[in-house]
């Protein structure tokens, strides 16, 4: 390779996360997608209580329908034969004479419709919820808002994902924990940003999503959000696991004022874009490391 | 005729189990001839999700006549509902004690379920 040569430009996509909630995930998506200027899209995955919205303020945003599919029995067709009595992993389909349906557990595998010889198993939709998509000053946003009563986001996730546009830089707003909604955010990002606030919650919520993303073996740092000191469980534990540790917001009433208005990160402190902007580079630098190994 | 109790035990004198679709398991009790048998539901028991609809179908395929157990949620009532088998809820008691006053008319019928699912 001719190391010589400028480094092509090739999307990047980082996932911001955290395994608990309240760290500043969003703030942190949005400052990034701001510091970044042009060709930025973020996608907010957090489909149980989006709100990247709220601070990106686009314009006209395009609401779809989402849906996942569903079976649905004609009556004429089944025979009875008890083919798929006992197969649904998810304990949707109940055999009594003929399949009974639970939709609401149904997770759309297909194996149902695949077992009946009869081609008596039909595929419906079901509406899970909605998908936004808008743009605001510099950053494309796809959204999603998950149906109220729908225990199922990961569809949603993936249907959000596979939104993903030509921008070079991609975000990933992530939903809190470390479940399969998590899981489905992070999924072959380039690299985890993991966003973490230095109190033993914090620290034992870090430590969950730490353990999840080993498995996966993405490439992941961690940014303190709210900090006081250096010397903090968040900073102590990472220079004992060898964590990179990318970044500092320090706790200040002024960003939680600005927030609490829907007013960015780098609106009430101007002064932390040089940082993001390093961050950014640094991320990068680390996934392209990882390429040239 | 038999019915069902949703149990932790193996005899008559287990106390009643207060889950229908996660209860280790039940006994099924022939009121003609008060004989039982227990049939082991573990496998629902420890089911992601849905413990209550397969528990509900096993039973239904049993040919019990009825169910007494402590709660029962949506999707159970409607499969037994369906079935046109009635459920009967009793607090905390034995097994004997449930079949007891299940005959002697102390116990009386679900219109609904009485819990929520676990999804809604």
């Amino acid at each position: 390779m001719d190391t010589g040569s400028k480094i092509p430009i090739s999307p990047f996509t980082v996932a911001v996360a955290s395994g608990k909630g309240g760290t500043g995930k969003t703030s942190v998506a949005v400052a990034l997608s701001i510091a970044a200027g042009e060709g930025v899209q973020l996608l907010d995955c957090d489909v149980e209580e989006p709100n990247s919205e709220i601070f990106l303020r686009p314009g006209n945003m395009k609401s779809e329908i989402v849906t996942v599919p569903v079976p649905s029995l004609n009556e004429n067709k089944c025979t009875g034969c008890g083919k798929c009595s006992g197969i649904c992993a998810f304990n949707a389909l109940a055999f009594l004479g003929k399949p009974v349906f639970f939709q609401d557990m149904c997770h759309g595998c297909g194996l149902c419709m695949k077992m009946c010889p009869e081609g008596a198993i039909i595929e419906m939709q079901r509406n899970i919820g909605t998908m936004q998509i808008g743009d605001s000053v510099n950053v494309r946003l796809v959204s999603g808002c998950l149906k109220v009563g729908v225990a199922m986001a990961t569809p949603l996730i993936r249907c959000i994902r596979s939104r993903v546009s030509a921008e070079v830089l991609r975000i990933i707003d992530c939903p809190p924990g470390t479940a399969c909604q998590f899981m489905a955010s992070v999924r072959d990002v380039d690299f985890v940003l993991l966003v973490a606030e230095p109190t033993r919650f914090g620290l034992h919520d870090m430590i969950l999503a730490i353990k999840a993303l080993k498995r996966t073996g993405l490439n992941f740092g961690v940014l303190v959000n709210k900090s006081v000191s250096k010397d903090d469980c968040i900073g102590r534990f990472c220079k004992g696991e060898k964590i990179n540790l990318l970044m500092r917001i320090p706790e200040e009433r002024k960003i939680a004022e600005a927030y609490s208005r829907g007013i960015p990160l780098l609106e009430s402190m101007p002064e932390l874009k040089q940082d993001f902007i390093r961050l950014i580079e640094e991320m990068k630098n680390t996934a392209m490391g990882d390429l040239m190994v | 005729m038999k019915i069902a109790l949703s149990t932790t035990g193996y005899c008559l004198g287990a106390p009643l189990e207060s889950r229908f679709g996660r209860s280790p398991r039940f006994i099924i009790y022939e009121l003609d001839n008060g004989s039982f048998e227990v049939i082991e539901n573990k496998l629902n028991a420890n089911a992601p999700q849905g413990a209550g609809v397969q528990t509900a179908a096993n039973l239904i395929t049993a040919d019990i006549k009825a169910v007494i157990t402590g709660h029962c949620g949506p999707k159970a009532f409607s499969m037994l509902d369906n079935a046109k088998i009635p459920v009967y809820l009793a607090g905390n008691v034995s097994v004997s004690k449930a079949i007891e006053l299940y005959k002697s008319k102390t116990l009386s019928k679900q219109e609904s379920a009485d819990v929520d699912g676990h999804w809604q």
